[in-house]
């Protein structure tokens, strides 16, 4: 257990110290929601009713582009080579950077919700949902990215292919995450929600630990 | 500094080994058998495959035929966990400090060895503190020998150890590997430079791409 | 203890040989072709001469006997990949990669074909082209993900090592193809009233199952002729890349 939280401190303080851009994703979640206002008009009715919807497009599209980060740094500088050596199983390196890499990503966004509520027309009790159901689902979401990742870590120009490998594989956490704020069945999705992210997480480990043995060859 | 540990001793016997990569059959039929105490040094040209070897050795790579043993350890051992394995990139994160970088190895590695100490015998021992990011080429290449040092194992795989090092450097390698050697561990080392071990008794050769 | 690190290559494995692949499956292919083609005949005459219009749809229904078969293989040629990729990564077998990397752009068109046909059909029952149902909303995302593949595919250099790294990424999309089309069921009840008219309708009787069945039966025997014929292709790319590169090898100023 050692290895596992001196890996889940060491990502969180590589990401964390000058040079890295944690701030960067944090920044383009808030834009993508300032921007929409003026791609549909600012009608606060209609935002208001979108509203939910759009945060989870933002969280998505800020989560999958920070996916390459996750095994990059690693790979480049000979790190992931050396990690089939370690006493720290694999499955657990990965389990370690998948939940650093939640607190890096998914925290932020999450902590920048409010912002994202006033600009949106959001009243408390939806902004209130919303913040459970990014809780309950980036996880997940980070997770099937972490996947998404290993399977890329060899190409050398990584790029959007891992996000566009995950994105029609996490519709379903953009569906319950969606209507877990929204919606006559907000409890059964949350419910949903939660059972898909823990199915995830759970696969994390085996399937990146694979993918990161398979593409060592 | 005399070893203070004796290794667990293991064996590395090879045979048959071939590799091709792309089109060239980089090696064909090699065979060697490495015992505790001994280091067998890869020799060649450039592009000889003494890369290859290693990384085959190291499992890396799948050799086309042939088998690689290590043999020596119990039932529910990893070979992996004997085997430390240096190769041309150091592993050094330049946002962190010396010795951060060196304690997130020696946790994920297990074994229990100092990082003060470790740092200490590497010639980096004043420079705890400082980001790693500082360092020049050759110190980063001792914080990567290092990590050998604070996790003890019995089979070292070197490639290319002493590259950016300088002559106080290539020095330091030799008295390392010496005292890996003393404690019962084995090595094989892919090198073109002539490394200083005391005793040439316990070297042997593979001249590869000849 | 002794741990071997590499293993030499057993029986299994030399049956693999590419060569002998070949040999064996091409006597295959013209038999198969022909069947495909007497099914196609014997289907499509009943599909379209000898079999009842739906009472609700008319004629327009028999773009059924070609729409049901493609959304059936576009499930059916995933499982052919993901049980492929099992044989990629279990036993390594180079006619497993060989398989998947074939497969996936068929399943691609036959899930092209699938939503084409989804939506001509659609057309007179929804009044429009594209209709956000549970079943063609599945279809579209898994359409995505062979997309998906193929991108990956294509974007290794060295497609021998694609083929593992492939594999692992088709068994994740294995596992979760199933959460997908839950949630997308799911998803639809909340936003549409149930009393749309789906396109598939709820029973068949036997004058509208036989030429169905033979229709699937077509379709898949019209996947197994391409599918061979695409590892064939596949074989013979691979051999040419080879060729090419020992050419290069051995000119001059290679070393």
């Amino acid at each position: 257990m050692k290895g596992f939280f001196a890996i889940v401190g060491r990502d969180l303080r590589v990401a964390t110290r000058i040079g890295g851009d944690a701030l960067t994703l944090v920044l383009f979640f808030v834009m993508v929601g300032s921007i929409v206002p003026f791609a549909i008009g600012p009608d606060k009715a209609m935002l208001a009713k979108l509203a939910p919807g759009l945060t989870w497009i933002a969280a998505f599209l800020s989560i999958l582009l920070g996916l390459d980060r996750l095994f990059r740094n690693d790979a480049e500088d000979g790190s992931l080579q050396l990690y089939k050596f370690a006493r720290t199983p694999l499955e657990m390196v990965v389990a370690a950077k998948v939940i650093a890499h939640w607190l890096l990503t998914a925290l932020p966004l999450i902590v920048a919700s409010p912002v994202l509520a006033i600009l949106l027309n959001m009243d408390m009790e939806t902004w209130l949902r919303t913040v459970l159901s990014l809780l309950v689902g980036t996880p997940g979401l980070v997770a099937l990215g972490a996947m998404g990742a290993a399977v890329t870590v060899s190409l050398p120009r990584g790029g959007l292919i891992a996000p566009v490998l995950i994105l029609p594989l996490a519709i379903p956490v953009l569906i319950f995450g969606s209507s877990a704020i929204a919606g006559q069945q907000a409890v059964a999705a949350t419910l949903f929600l939660a059972a898909i992210s823990l199915v995830l997480l759970a696969l994390a480990p085996f399937a990146g630990a694979l993918a990161l043995r398979v593409s060592e060859e | 500094m005399p070893p203070t540990t004796h290794l667990p001793a293991r064996t590395l016997s090879v045979s048959g080994l071939a590799l091709r990569r792309g089109e060239r059959l980089l090696f064909d039929d090699v065979g060697f058998t490495v015992e505790p105490g001994e280091i067998l040094l890869l020799r060649g040209p450039n592009g000889a495959g003494k890369t290859s070897l290693i990384k085959c050795l190291a499992g890396f790579l799948r050799a086309d035929a042939g088998s690689v043993v290590v043999s020596g350890q119990g039932e529910e051992e990893r070979w992996q966990e004997d085997v430390h394995f240096l190769g041309h990139l150091s592993a050094v994160k330049a946002r962190l400090k010396v010795g951060e970088n060196l304690g997130i190895w020696a946790a994920i590695n297990g074994g229990g060895g100092s990082v003060e100490a470790a740092l200490e015998r590497v010639g980096l021992g004043a420079l705890f503190n400082l980001d790693a990011g500082y360092l020049s080429a050759g110190q980063t290449r001792r914080l990567a020998l290092a990590r050998l040092l604070v996790s003890p194992r019995p089979i070292w795989l070197l490639d290319e150890p002493t590259s950016a090092l300088d002559k106080a450097g290539d020095r330091l390698v030799g008295a390392l590997i010496d005292e890996h050697l003393a404690s019962g561990g084995l090595a094989v080392a892919a090198t073109h430079l002539e490394l200083q071990i005391a005793d040439t008794g316990r070297i042997r050769m593979l001249e590869l791409g000849a | 203890m002794t741990v071997d690190l590499a293993p030499k290559p057993n029986w299994f494995a030399r049956i693999a040989n590419p060569s002998q692949f070949l040999g064996w499956t091409r006597p295959l292919l013209w038999p198969l072709t022909i069947l495909t083609a007497i099914a196609f005949a014997v289907g499509l005459y009943f599909a379209f001469l000898d079999s009842p219009p739906d009472y609700q749809m008319g004629d327009t229904v028999r773009i059924m006997y070609i729409h049901v078969p493609n959304a059936w293989l576009s499930q059916f040629v995933y499982g052919v990949m993901a049980v492929s990729a099992l044989g990629s990564l279990i036993w390594r077998h180079p006619m497993a990669d060989v398989s998947m990397k074939a497969a996936a752009p068929l399943g691609a068109v036959f899930t092209a074909l699938a939503l084409f046909t989804g939506s001509l059909w659609g057309r007179p029952t929804w009044g429009t082209f594209w209709e956000w149902d549970g079943r063609m909303t599945s279809t579209l995302v898994l359409f995505l993900i062979y997309l998906g593949l193929i991108a990956l595919w294509r974007a290794f250099e060295d497609q021998l090592r694609a083929g593992r790294v492939v594999a692992v990424f088709t068994l994740i999309g294995a596992i979760n193809i199933p959460i997908v089309k839950f949630s997308v069921d799911w998803w639809q009840t909340l936003h549409q009233p149930s009393s749309v008219i789906t396109p598939d309708g709820p029973h068949m009787p036997g004058s509208i199952l036989t030429p169905l069945l033979v229709m699937m039966a077509a379709f898949t025997l019209l996947f197994a002729t391409l599918q061979l014929k695409a590892m064939h292709t596949e074989i013979r790319r691979r051999r040419l890349a080879t060729l090419e590169r020992q050419r290069a090898a051995m000119a001059e100023g290679a070393k």
